[in-house]
């Protein structure tokens, strides 16, 4: 199916300054390593992230693959029970925190300023540190599989004294390593908070934003409010393994149940910060290729800032089996099931914006779709895990494991796949190639259902997570989850052929690439010259 | 694509798999009133999602087919209405106070306190279960029993893979059983499915949980989180009987215990220690040293060939009974028996050219254990 | 053009307030992470939440006893790794009334060549039973050292209030012993006064 192309009407918006040589305040950008070393331009970085983001996502789904090969069969083929361990826990690290946190920064860099009308970010040379900080971060975690002793091996939530008391030497250094990461995303999220409450066009008001502009602030607020917590957590680790302090340790006066009460203080809140963005790419992308405007604009703000407010009162759901007090389990069980009041109301939102629409079926919106579907899915099974009694059954198995893969694969990653095909056209100037794009998408659409699908039974008929081998009656539903693992995992290789050949060339897109779609970022020409709104645009509020 | 079909079907791998049995899909009904009820909800609230599913998912994708930009739909312009959105605010709001009742009354049950009629103690350790009957003075740990042979695939699948231990908790049914749950080491999870007991075991403190099991049974179950290398190998094998064959049971466990205590008051022969020794250290101490000896280092030590330990058996000793603080060592004082205790060190001593010739008597490490 | 320099100053002056407000967040709630745990240890006691004791002692409570309740209260010993010792109760129940002062004898022994340092950490169950078990004398927590071969006796003196919750009948107190290590000793106790005083 061709993109429907816009007809090419002239611009509702003009744009001033377009490229960058025309400012003389420019200096001529150093070339070659240093450029990207020292640049401080938003989509530069932008770029920066996502690169950076989808080596991680490979790397992160590497070790999936390893998890998914060893679990194709009943017995210990492939590795041994250690390095498996150490898979599944660099398996979570790096998919959370190296490929779908900085995938999230590096759309908000590139497409924030677009969308607001700003020039840059707010603070552009913290902008560079903040990237650079990451694959410094990362290629710490990394080096730490080949430490003596191995690397992490209790899981991305490492639960206290797995971690503490009996972690491998390499702890230190993950600790370490999770302090870095967890600087460069604060420092990310003050840079967009600061872009977005001072830098929008004249004329726009904080009603006026793309609801991913919208999203992300309310995820900012969330780092803020959160990274610092993580970060106190590893120190008090930190402090537990090498000062002999024992905040986490029974013997000396401590509790391990209060590392899962501050983990899961921040956990959940995080949870969030990787979902809410990619509301804000939904919605901005079903209201494109329906061509009616977002149903409920408003209510789709409010549901977002109450998910995250409620998102600091829910924690204790992650430990319904610690031993809480029956009080707690039920305040912990009410407030989550609340939860699914402002997720309902997206859900329905979106689906009243496709009603009466007129709808088209690009790429963009074959993933926004399928996330709408998918992640609705998730949200069921986070229903039924709501309910503290019969938690009691799933918890730590493999329907929680299916859970959270829906809400974060065709949740997190199909809404950052959507957000690259819908910009792609802006980032590079021409369409990405659909009928290859179309490919990745129900490939990935049929990996995706194949790999987590089945692991709802598994976990039903009683198989535990983070196991490297199983009894017999769960061997169907791991050899359909492996198939689909490979499946899924080899498919995003033709997500990046597509970026590569649209970088290279194709079919040149207009400056309005997609016909529905009216935010800022469509009023400049496509690729985006480096440097745009230098003058800020005249904002003017679409009449609706 | 066809090759890897083939491949896939001409391997044994679908027929080494058993049958999946009638609820190898679902959640268990189990064998107790609670995970009766337990079941109930989760089938409610799945039931309730595929109706609110096909209500949602209904309505998307009739506006998807019917709202087709290729066959000439002209968008509307709404994109407000706010009957429609105080509607589906208070509508799913009353479905959860709907589900959040039975649940509340199932979660209270869960929670009660009354007096039990017997209660067993669960220790986790790496990687094994510790049940102490609490004033029977019976107590025994619980270690997988499958070979490691079969996890390498030197040797066939057994029929309960990974689900077998070497002795079974005996629980009588109809009768309220409490659990105190504790740990020696890292946080595990006591899980039995039929039973829908789940529940942590925190070092340093304690938990507790019930079970009243209406239908005798063997109920398999494993821990539930993430304890180390040894985590998928640490199952759960619960005998449920009735309850004069529970007593029964009882009275003769007592007294084998009893025989077992005996067995520090005789001189032993250097085999059969070694004998016993073997048999202790393979299901208690093979998963962290390896069966040869060989350890993991730096996390676990090699015994074959270890200096320290072939030339002080005093140091030996003492690290056996009771464990290495802040390592994976943990304290056999209270676990092992003075028999097990002594055939295990003099075992280690001799195996896999350790060759000192030292035997340890029981008598000997009993004493060192009393006072 | 001067228009447009007041502006930029305007948001200049607007970027450099918000990241100073994120800053003052973000100091706020890494210390809000180091608050939550004497936070969280006052909110145990209070609550009994993981079957926490107060291990301070606490003044008998002249209170009639209760003769229509009986509650059985479990004593449970338990060792841990590295620590040579032993540690044996009188008598592994006792039935009480709720208001009535009761004593058990705890012994302590070292069973090695080496003197040593253990503390004996206390746990609850049910939680909800912990603030309601008063205790007026105790060696929760404290740090103890045992000669080679040393024996020691000390009695628990415990009361139950009157307002222990109607349901409950059986309360469990565990004590699991944990070697102390002399040189880490200093440093985990400030850590524990930190932490909001004993547990």
């Amino acid at each position: 199916m061709a993109p429907k192309l816009p007809p090419t009407h002239p611009l509702e918006h003009s744009v001033t300054t377009v490229a960058g040589s025309q400012a003389p305040a420019h200096h001529a950008p150093p070339r070659g390593i240093l450029r990207w070393l020292l640049t401080t331009n938003h989509k530069e970085i932008g770029s920066l992230y996502l690169i950076f983001s989808l080596i991680m996502f490979f790397i992160g789904g590497i070790f999936a693959l390893v998890i998914r090969a060893e679990l194709f069969q009943p017995g210990l083929q492939l590795v041994n029970p250690e390095f498996f361990n150490q898979m599944t826990t660099m398996h979570g690290l790096i998919m959370v925190f190296a490929a779908v946190m900085p995938a999230f920064t590096g759309l908000a860099n590139w497409m924030i300023p677009l969308q607001i009308g700003a020039p840059d970010m707010a603070l552009p040379r913290l902008n560079n540190f903040s990237f650079w900080l990451l694959p410094v971060a990362f290629t710490l975690l990394l080096s730490t599989l080949f430490m003596p002793g191995g690397g992490p091996n209790f899981g991305w939530t490492f639960y206290a004294p797995l971690s503490t008391t009996y972690a491998p030497p390499s702890t230190t250094f993950f600790i370490l390593a999770l302090h870095i990461a967890g600087i460069s995303s604060i420092l990310g999220a003050i840079n967009i908070i600061a872009t977005i409450l001072n830098m929008r066009a004249p004329g726009m008001r904080m009603m006026d934003m793309p609801l991913f502009v919208w999203t992300w602030l309310i995820t900012a607020f969330l780092l803020i409010a959160v990274m610092p917590v993580l970060a106190g957590v590893i120190t008090m680790m930190l402090m537990d393994i090498n000062f002999g302090t024992s905040f986490f340790s029974a013997a000396g006066g401590g509790d391990p149940v209060l590392f899962q009460h501050l983990f899961w203080f921040f956990g959940h809140p995080e949870v969030y910060i990787m979902i809410l963005p990619a509301f804000g790419i939904v919605s901005v992308i079903i209201p494109t290729f329906a061509r009616k405007p977002l149903f409920g604009y408003p209510s789709m703000v409010y549901a977002t800032a109450s998910i995250a407010l409620l998102s600091f009162m829910v924690w204790a759901h992650h430990m319904f089996v610690v031993g809480l007090p029956l009080a707690a389990e039920l305040f912990f069980m009410y407030s989550t099931m609340l939860i699914a009041v402002p997720t309902g109301v997206k859900i329905f939102n979106w689906i009243t914006t496709l009603f009466r629409g007129s709808i088209s079926f690009e790429s963009p919106m074959l993933f926004s779709l399928a996330f709408v579907v998918l992640f609705t899915i998730g949200g069921f099974s986070g229903l039924m895990l709501a309910i503290s009694p019969a938690d009691f059954q799933y918890h730590d198995t493999y329907f929680v494991v299916a859970h959270f893969h829906y809400v974060l694969v065709p949740g997190a990653v199909f809404a950052i796949m959507a957000a690259a095909y819908y910009w792609l056209p802006k980032w590079t100037g021409h369409y990405p190639n659909e009928r290859l794009a179309q490919w990745h998408f129900w490939l990935s659409v049929i990996g995706v259902n194949l790999t987590f699908f089945p692991m709802h039974f598994a976990g039903l008929a009683g198989m535990p997570r983070r196991i490297p081998d199983y009894a017999l009656q769960f061997a169907d539903f791991n050899m359909l989850s492996s198939i689909g693992a490979f499946l899924f995992g080899f498919s995003q290789l033709l997500f990046v052929l597509v970026v590569v050949l649209c970088v290279r060339g194709g079919k040149k897109a207009p400056a309005q690439a997609w016909e529905g779609a009216w935010d800022l970022e469509w009023t400049v020409p496509s690729p985006a010259p480096l440097h745009t709104f230098e003058t800020p645009p005249d904002f003017k509020r679409p009449t609706l | 694509m066809r090759s890897l079909w083939r491949w896939i079907v001409s391997s044994n791998v679908f027929l080494s798999t058993t049958p999946v049995h009638a609820n190898g899909w679902n959640m268990p009904r189990g064998v107790t009133d609670v995970s009766g009820e337990i079941y109930g909800l989760h089938m409610t609230i799945f039931w309730i999602c595929v109706v609110i599913g096909a209500v949602v998912f209904g309505a998307m994708f009739y506006s998807l087919f019917r709202y087709r930009h290729s066959k000439g739909a002209k968008a509307a312009n709404f994109h407000e209405h706010t009957t429609v959105e105080i509607f589906w605010t208070t509508i799913p709001l009353l479905i959860l106070v709907g589900i959040a009742v039975p649940a509340t009354a199932t979660l209270t049950k869960m929670y009660d306190t009354s007096e039990a009629d017997l209660d067993v103690m669960i220790i986790g350790q790496q990687w094994r279960w510790r049940y102490e009957y609490l004033g029977e003075e019976v107590a025994f740990t619980s270690n997988m029993s499958t070979p490691r042979a079969q996890i390498s695939g030197e040797e066939g699948f057994g029929e309960h893979y990974l689900q077998e231990v070497d002795e079974p908790l005996v629980l009588p049914i109809n009768r309220k059983i409490r659990f105190l749950m504790t740990s020696d080491d890292v946080i595990h999870s006591w899980w039995v499915p039929e039973l829908a007991v789940k529940q942590d075991t925190i070092p340093g403190f304690i938990n507790e949980n019930w079970v009243n099991i209406n239908e005798p049974g063997v109920y398999r179950g494993q821990c539930a989180e993430l304890c180390g290398i040894d985590h998928g190998f640490m199952p759960i094998v619960v005998h449920a009987m009735e309850e004069a064959e529970f007593d029964e049971w009882m009275l003769e466990r007592k007294e084998a215990m009893e025989q077992e205590a005996l067995g520090v008051d005789r001189e032993w022969e250097m085999q059969e220690l070694m004998a016993r020794g073997e048999t202790v250290f393979e299901s208690i101490c093979a998963s962290c040293h390896q069966s040869e000896g060989q350890g993991a280092p730096p996390a676990f030590p090699a015994l074959a060939g270890n200096e320290r330990l072939i030339e002080d058996l005093e140091w030996h000793a003492q690290t056996v009974i009771d464990g290495v603080s802040g390592t994976a060592m943990p304290s056999f004082r209270n676990t092992l028996n003075p028999v097990e205790l002594a055939s295990v060190v003099t075992y280690t001593r001799n195996a896999w050219g350790n060759d000192t010739g030292d035997s340890v008597q029981p008598g000997d490490i009993a004493k060192r254990i009393a006072e | 053009m001067n228009n447009e320099q007041q502006q930029i100053s305007e948001q200049r002056v607007g970027i450099r307030r918000t990241v100073g407000r994120s800053i003052a967040a973000l100091v706020g709630m890494f210390a809000f992470a180091f608050a939550l745990v004497p936070l969280y240890d006052v909110f145990c006691r209070i609550t009994g939440l993981n079957g926490k004791v107060d291990t301070t002692a606490q003044a008998f409570v002249h209170e009639n006893v209760d003769e229509s309740r009986y509650v059985t209260v479990q004593f449970i010993t338990r060792g841990s790794a590295g620590l040579p010792w032993k540690m044996d109760v009188e008598t592994q129940q006792v039935r009480v009334h709720p208001g009535q002062p009761t004593e058990v004898d705890f012994t302590f022994s070292n069973q090695s060549d080496q003197s040593n340092w253990g503390r004996a950490v206390p746990s609850v169950s049910p939680s909800e039973a912990s603030p309601h078990l008063r205790k007026m004398s105790c060696f929760c927590f404290a740090e103890q050292k045992l000669q080679a071969g040393e024996k020691l006796t000390i009695p628990l003196v415990f009361q139950l209030t009157h307002e222990l919750p109607a349901e409950i009948s059986t309360i469990t107190l565990v004590y699991t012993l944990y070697p102390v290590k002399n040189k880490v000793s200093q440093l985990s106790s400030q850590q524990t006064q930190h932490a909001g005083g004993t547990i």
